[in-house]
């Protein structure tokens, strides 16, 4: 076999498959073709960002993490103060909202590479719940219970209105999930997401190749984190609105099991589960409004006992040519 | 005076009140094909951890080309040259052998920090890759995921992954452990065609295989040196048939040759 | 200041033993259990329930909580929990959040969402005062009872674990489950008494807990965070790691809340994100558990 037949084979996961670009086509079309559920859009989209987020934290480097809705949460303040205090613009305040997820990875991230799994699950829920008691505790700047009100935010590129009809608000985000989705593709097939995987089957193995553990580990979290933040930006923004239910333990189990539902570790999981949570929600709220959380219970205990994997085999087969 | 590539001194590691390894002084030199044997629990495998830096030594020093590496970070002294291969596969489940390939040599040429190019789109490292699966014959299984590769291939690559960080001191650790016989021969050519600069340290059980490589051989029972020589000098020796006939051990057939011969 | 102290320890015993069987739980079976708040929950709405709908003397009404969740939790162990213990933890975290979430919806649909309150027997109102000024120590005698039981618990499970065989037996599979099950112990019965105990204590120290921390339908979720910092922080292979553990936690957070109102709550989980952060197996550990 010739050098080139073999590098066309290492080459041939980061390939668009057909069925790629068929989805996100189908997705592009629906806010044209439903405009009347932009506001609904928005929210699949801003959740999407946020479970692909989680994806790189739970689904590539591994680490189990009941506390992410701590960078959502701190970028959608973020970019609201940021918005209310310094200016108006939506794309400087994403920014904002991104850095500032990414500074609180950074600077969480040597807790979480060090430890066993239950260490680590204690540390992310432990940095989520000091961020809640202080946005809790600080509410002349961040509102408290009642959460930062009356943020506006200006015309997206100086020319687009965020208005009630949410038509700005679901091209927006969906936009910035495409953009986001396109990069963290490139990632997790090049040589660093490829070793992200190698950590997961062998860490031992990993550094014995010389490669280092934690630094993996770390880039990966805060780039997790900084999406986040990203994501909890543009709640933020297209809500005029943030508080205290975005740091809060729901958003973390929430997005958790819309990765879980989707499928970790294959990115487009993120996407799948965050519509199948959305529509899971509403069909289940209109029928028992409050207990919700029973069903998504009953739900969580099937599908741990039937085997997380059965959702998990076939997406495997697309990204690396062989079954989990 | 003969280059020494790997040394140590007087290395002493105890848990609690057992002590694996006692005052064990073996300097390896430069192109060696030196093996390590001795009976279960000799404390073989304790040793190359030590030297891998997986294990902190008790007391002593490791030295590696004329530095002290005693406690050197593992990561960092793979990056130095000092590379192992493990007893029992380690492996990445569910990447390829290309793949892994790939990254080891990525990782070798310092380009697996890269992040927005897919892996594979260096042309030189696909080169040398496919270099390495030739060498260590998995050209037919480049790309099915390791997880369902035949044991003896899974062995084969843990050695290519070894070798594709290009060592200075190869540590194989029982290479032919648990592969079947019709490919073991795989193994034997393999590690028999290691590149002459490569100092390579042995630990085996099949006494073929060492009498057949090794130039050099260190006998090591309870975790201290018994005794060190050619292989003719060990084959010769008393004191190795005395520890050896005690235990059940499959082709020793120099010692059975001894045996025969009074 | 004593008087803090006191409340301080009376708090963390009361963590103690409503953590302990979550301890156990992890090192032995080596399960991240995040239903076991459920469990304490259910032993303190029995408790209620039995008070105030029957009447039951509040003594007799312990005893009752700790069979009733034990028998829940013997129940779970051998349908549900036994399936799920080789799963990866990730599996398990998720599968216990579930049941916590039906847990606390089934208690919110049949009980209510408001808090529940508990009329505490007579002799145990009011407090018992030594010393003056300073030095004066106020130990509630409701917080004298609890600190009392535990302490007993405490003395009587150290004794059960070193005196007798299941103690034995249970400290062999905690160390090893394949070599103990080779030795011939039934490790599967160890495992169902073992899980039920603890579940039994959570209920136990639910029940106690109802006059102290409050109990609502939320209450898994508001006090799950400081068991899992009791076993984090305190390691899952000893009951003296648990113990000095819930302890500490009890007394910071008594002291946090009254000298730094303000920042009063979250001092407990700075405290624990220093702790992990020196020791990242905890303090007790003594060995690294994946």
């Amino acid at each position: 076999m010739s050098g080139g037949d073999l590098q066309a084979r290492l080459l041939a996961p980061s390939r668009w498959r057909k069925w790629e670009i068929a989805l996100w086509a189908a997705i592009w079309v629906t806010p044209f073709a439903v405009p009347q559920h932009a506001a609904l859009i928005n929210e699949i989209a801003i959740l999407a960002l946020f479970a692909v987020s989680l994806d790189i934290v739970l689904g590539y480097a591994g680490i189990v993490s009941l506390g992410h809705a701590a960078f959502f949460g701190s970028g959608a303040y973020a970019a609201a103060l940021f918005a209310k205090h310094v200016m108006p613009d939506p794309l400087v305040g994403l920014v904002v909202g991104t850095v500032v997820g990414a500074l609180l990875g950074v600077t969480t991230s040597p807790m979480i590479v060090r430890g066993t799994d239950l260490t680590r699950l204690m540390v992310t829920m432990g940095v989520a719940l000091v961020l809640l008691e202080l946005a809790n505790k600080f509410d002349n700047v961040t509102g408290g219970a009642d959460g930062l009100q009356g943020v506006v935010i200006g015309p997206l590129l100086g020319m687009f209105e965020f208005d009630l009809g949410a038509r700005t608000a679901s091209f927006y985000s969906l936009t910035v999930l495409f953009l986001v989705f396109l990069v963290l593709r490139r990632v997790v097939h090049s040589p660093f997401g490829v070793s992200l995987q190698a950590l997961r089957d062998n860490r031992l193995r990993l550094s014995s190749l010389g490669m280092s553990i934690q630094g993996r580990l770390a880039v990966a979290y805060t780039l997790g984190a900084a999406v986040a933040g990203a994501a909890g930006a543009l709640l933020a923004q297209t809500t005029g609105f943030a508080s205290l239910d975005g740091l809060d333990f729901h958003r973390s189990a929430d997005v958790m099991l819309a990765l879980v539902i989707g499928g970790a570790g294959w990115l487009w999981g993120g996407l799948a589960g965050a519509i199948a949570f959305k529509v899971m929600h509403d069909v289940i709220s209109a029928f028992t409004p409050q207990y919700w959380t029973f069903w998504i219970g009953l739900f969580l205990v099937i599908l741990m006992l039937v085997g997380r994997e059965k959702l998990f085999s076939p997406r495997t087969w697309f990204k690396n040519g062989g079954a989990k | 005076m003969t280059d020494v590539v790997l040394q140590t001194r007087s290395l002493v590691k105890r848990f609690g009140g057992i002590t694996a390894t006692q005052d064990v002084t073996l300097a390896i030199t430069r192109g060696a094909r030196h093996a390590l044997i001795g009976p279960n629990g000799a404390g073989k495998t304790t040793l190359i951890n030590q030297l891998t830096g997986v294990l902190d030594p008790t007391s002593g020093r490791i030295e590696l080309e004329g530095r002290d590496i005693t406690d050197l970070a593992p990561h960092k002294r793979v990056a130095l040259g000092l590379v192992r291969t493990f007893q029992i596969n380690q492996l990445f489940s569910t990447l390829t052998p290309a793949q892994s390939l790939t990254l080891a040599v990525s990782n070798r040429r310092e380009a697996a920090g890269r992040w927005w190019l897919p892996l594979g789109s260096d042309a030189g490292i696909v080169a040398e890759v496919e270099q390495l699966l030739v060498q260590f014959r998995l050209q037919d299984h480049a790309d099915r995921v390791t997880r369902e590769l035949p044991y003896g291939k899974r062995r084969l690559l843990e050695i290519a992954l070894a070798v594709a960080l290009k060592p200075r001191v190869l540590l194989l650790d029982e290479p032919a452990a648990g592969v079947p016989a019709a490919e073991r021969q795989d193994i034997l050519d393999t590690v028999a065609a290691l590149p002459a600069d490569v100092s390579v340290v042995l630990i085996e059980h099949d006494m073929d295989l060492v009498f057949t490589f090794a130039t050099r051989i260190t006998v090591l029972v309870n975790g201290a040196m018994l005794t060190e020589g050619t292989p003719a000098e060990i084959a010769a020796s008393d004191e190795v048939r005395a520890v050896y006939l005690g235990s059940s051990l499959a082709g020793t057939r120099h010692a059975s040759t001894e045996a025969e011969h009074g | 200041m004593l008087t803090l102290l006191f409340d301080g320890v009376a708090y963390g015993m009361l963590l103690f033993v409503l953590s302990l069987g979550l301890a156990v739980t992890m090192g032995l079976m080596n399960f991240i259990n995040l239903a076991h708040g459920s469990f304490a929950m259910a032993g303190g709405y029995v408790l209620v329930v039995l008070m105030q709908k029957h009447g039951w003397p509040f003594l007799a009404c312990l005893p009752a909580a700790f069979i009733v969740t034990a028998l829940i939790g013997a129940a779970l162990e051998r349908t549900l929990y036994r399936p799920m213990y080789s799963k990866p933890h990730l599996d398990q975290v998720l599968f216990s959040i579930g049941l916590s979430f039906m847990a606390v919806a089934a208690v919110d649909y049949v009980m209510g969402s408001s808090q529940v309150n508990v009329q505490t027997p007579q002799w145990l109102q009011g407090r018992i005062e030594i010393g003056a000024g300073d030095t004066l120590l106020g130990m509630g005698r409701y917080r004298l009872f609890i600190v009392v039981v535990c302490v007993g618990l405490a003395l009587g499970l150290q004794a059960i674990l070193s005196g007798t065989r299941f103690g034995s037996r249970l400290r062999a599979a905690v160390d090893d489950p394949r070599v103990a099950a080779g030795l011939g112990i039934p490790v599967n019965r160890v495992f169902l008494l073992t899980f039920a105990f603890g579940s039994g204590l959570a209920g136990l120290g639910g029940a106690l807990g109802v006059d102290v921390l409050g109990l609502d339908p939320s209450f898994p979720f508001k006090f799950m965070v400081y068991f899992l910092i009791v076993c984090a922080v305190g390691g899952t292979s000893s009951i003296t790691g648990p113990l000095v553990a819930a302890l500490v936690l009890g007394i910071a957070d008594v002291f946090g809340k009254y000298y730094v109102p303000k920042l009063g709550g979250f001092i407990v989980y700075v405290l624990m994100i220093a702790i992990l952060l020196w020791r990242p197996q905890g303090l007790f550990s003594r060995e690294s558990r994946k």
